[in-house]
């Protein structure tokens, strides 16, 4: 279990210097910063001052290295827009970003499980191929699209609900307060559609693979009750696939909610990455980007715990 | 005395392509407290698609199409599901094919042993747990306590099948149907399960239908046979006397092909033509395309002849016994 922990954490120091590389070249590439940050109207001596405080004057290699000079002391460097420490500047929009992801994820499992399951069970009935229908158009429909039509309906047309920002908070949360819930609401079933879709595939077709065991047949046999069968039997089973990609799902709502946290105006970490990407603020992104790496590798290591819960089979032990 | 399982006429059908094939095809038989039925058949023949369509656990979309499975005076070709599921575990179970398969993986052994006590008796957690012990210690199962607490890939194949064993005896069930139990095992595993299972069934006075393919096996554990063809059952009666003068052309084909060591260096007979699948199974008698004794009168659906705890179903049965 140590071992596995030290691996990993050697693995994700790789990404992460891997990382910084690709967006300090890249981010040169697509083009100067100093061309977007600082007033065309200011003269030379006063762009070269900027450009000094901003470091913007040295080769990028020595750029590279009194950044990694800065990480050595837990300094991701000041944003070129804001003039703040960047994790700082992200961390602010860290509430914001996980309330969404994690609402949205609860929707899609407690809708989407069931569903599966049930949509599984009982492949012939009517009911189990409108769902499976439905969750055919929650995964292809394209986000932005759905985000619009909620907007339409919901905001515009019967006015239930608000269409735009976070609304009131409570501290830095705003599910706490009846408008902040308000105000989730939408985004939150915008984000949670497509993962519901596919959890809900994911829930049938490991019930129709399980299912078909000699051992469900064998806890039949016994005379258990339905209920245990499916509820015990059956699911503990299929919750393999399911918890990976629960795992990774939540993940990528949290780094990659731009295009909902856009649309309605969320103001999450989606959002400043983008914006950081315009202008090039490239403090911004590498923090970003390493913290996503960290995300990432977290979840992967609480996934493989999932599995030893569920699976008596998995063991870690640093082989493997 | 009356028959505790007293089968008759059932007929368990899968439909396929617009009609229904029949897997179990008008199959009648008896079984008595405390006797072994070995129910003898090649893969195909119907007969784990009877032990299912007795414990109602056919795979939809198959079904019992008609018949009667008298149980204690009981139909429980008509009885609800929750009557079939009360009665399943309880006083009919059933061990399976495959000890790799039929336990859970991911529940502990203890787990899936109290919870087939709890389905059926209010009992408490100690309770169960002292009865779920004392059913592995039966079975053989060295150090059970702890055992209680292990997954199935801790055990190996033949300790996994005393495990469904001990499970399938928690109720000390009137009947257990064996579906070749232990077709999956060592061959010295083989015989150890079966002493042992022997005694236990006879201890307990469980009745037993035994299914195999394996004639050596049901010679020396059952007091009855029914051999299975195309989903009927072809011949049937004591086992000595069944298997010393079979009547029917399938059985004794059946018989002549175990090798035993009188022919040690002869080559041994076998039966002609692979097993024909549902969907072209043949109209009257279902062995005749590969019968040699076959002629025009086989076209009709032979009847039952003999006597009712010992018949054949054969327009030119075998009057000789074997040499």
């Amino acid at each position: 279990m140590i071992t596995n922990l030290i691996r990993r954490g050697i693995q994700a120091l790789f990404v992460i210097f891997a990382m910084t590389l690709i967006v300090f070249v890249g981010v040169n590439v697509i083009g100067n910063p100093v061309d977007i940050l600082i007033n065309p109207d200011l003269n030379q001596a006063e762009r070269l001052r900027v450009m000094q405080n901003l470091g913007l004057d040295q080769p990028l290699w020595r750029q590279y290295l009194s950044f990694l000079a800065g990480l050595a002391e837990g300094d991701f460097g000041d944003s070129f827009v804001y003039g703040r420490p960047a994790l700082g500047v992200i961390l602010e929009r860290l509430p914001a970003t996980l309330e969404l992801a994690l609402a949205a994820m609860v929707i899609a499992i407690v809708v989407g499980l069931p569903l599966g399951l049930y949509a599984g069970l009982y492949p012939d009935r009517l009911s189990s191929k409108l769902i499976m229908t439905g969750s055919i158009l929650g995964f292809s429909l394209p986000t932005f699209w759905v985000g619009l039509m909620f907007i339409l309906l919901f905001a515009v047309q019967l006015g239930w609900l608000p269409s735009n920002g976070r609304g009131e908070t409570a501290g830095a949360w705003s599910f706490l307060t009846g408008d902040g819930l308000r105000h989730l609401i939408l985004p939150a079933l915008n984000l949670a559609l497509f993962k519901t879709s596919l959890i809900l595939r994911l829930t049938r077709a490991g019930v129709q693979e399980v299912i078909a065991q000699d051992f469900v047949k064998f806890a039949r046999a016994k005379g258990l009750l339905e209920r245990r069968v499916v509820l015990v039997h059956i699911l503990k089973n299929l919750m393999i696939p399911v918890v990976t990609i629960i795992g990774l799902e939540f993940g990528s709502l949290i780094a990659f909610s731009v295009v909902t946290e856009s649309i309605f105006g969320w103001p999450g970490m989606g959002k400043l990455i983008i914006d950081s990407i315009n202008l090039l603020d490239r403090p911004v992104i590498v923090a970003y980007l390493m913290m996503m790496v960290v995300l990432f590798v977290t979840l992967n290591f609480v996934i493989d715990i999932c599995y030893t819960l569920l699976d008596p089979r998995v063991r870690l032990d640093g082989k493997g | 005395m009356t028959a505790l399982l007293d089968v008759r006429d059932l007929v368990t059908v899968f439909p396929s392509g617009g009609r229904d094939l029949r897997a179990v095809d008008e199959v009648s038989f008896s079984v008595n407290r405390g006797e072994v039925l070995g129910l003898v058949g090649e893969s195909g023949s119907g007969k784990s698609v009877t032990g299912f369509s007795l414990m109602g656990l056919v795979d939809a979309p198959g079904r019992i199409a008609s018949g009667q499975i008298l149980f204690d005076g009981d139909d429980l070709a008509k009885a609800s599901p929750e009557a079939m599921r009360s009665l399943r575990g309880r006083r009919i179970a059933m061990v399976f094919q495959d000890p790799m398969m039929t336990l859970n993986p991911v529940l502990r052994i203890g787990t899936q042993m109290t919870e087939t006590l709890h389905a059926h008796e209010r009992i408490g957690k100690p309770e169960a747990r002292a009865r779920a012990r004392d059913a592995l210690a039966q079975v053989g199962i060295p150090s059970p306590e702890e055992r209680l607490d292990a997954y199935p890939h801790e055990f190996s194949g033949g300790m996994r099948q005393r495990v469904a064993i001990a499970i399938a005896l928690l109720h000390r069930p009137d009947l257990i149907i064996a579906d070749e139990p232990t077709t999956a095992l060592d061959v010295t595993i083989q015989s150890q399960i079966i002493s042992e299972f022997q005694a236990l069934t006879e201890r307990q006075g469980t009745a037993v239908i035994w299914i195999t393919h394996d004639l050596a096996i049901v010679s020396g554990l059952a007091d009855r046979i029914a051999v299975m063809y195309g989903g009927r059952i072809v011949e049937t009666g004591p086992i000595a006397e069944v298997l010393t003068a079979p009547k029917h052309p399938y059985t004794r084909g059946l018989i002549r092909s175990v090798p035993s060591e009188n022919s040690r260096g002869a080559r041994l007979a076998q039966i002609p033509g692979v097993t024909p699948s549902l969907a072209h199974m043949p109209q009257g008698c279902a062995f005749r395309s590969r019968c040699q004794r076959a002629d025009a009168a086989c076209a009709q659906r032979p009847g039952a002849y003999g006597s009712d705890s010992c018949w054949h179903r054969c327009f030119h049965p075998h009057e000789e016994a074997l040499t």
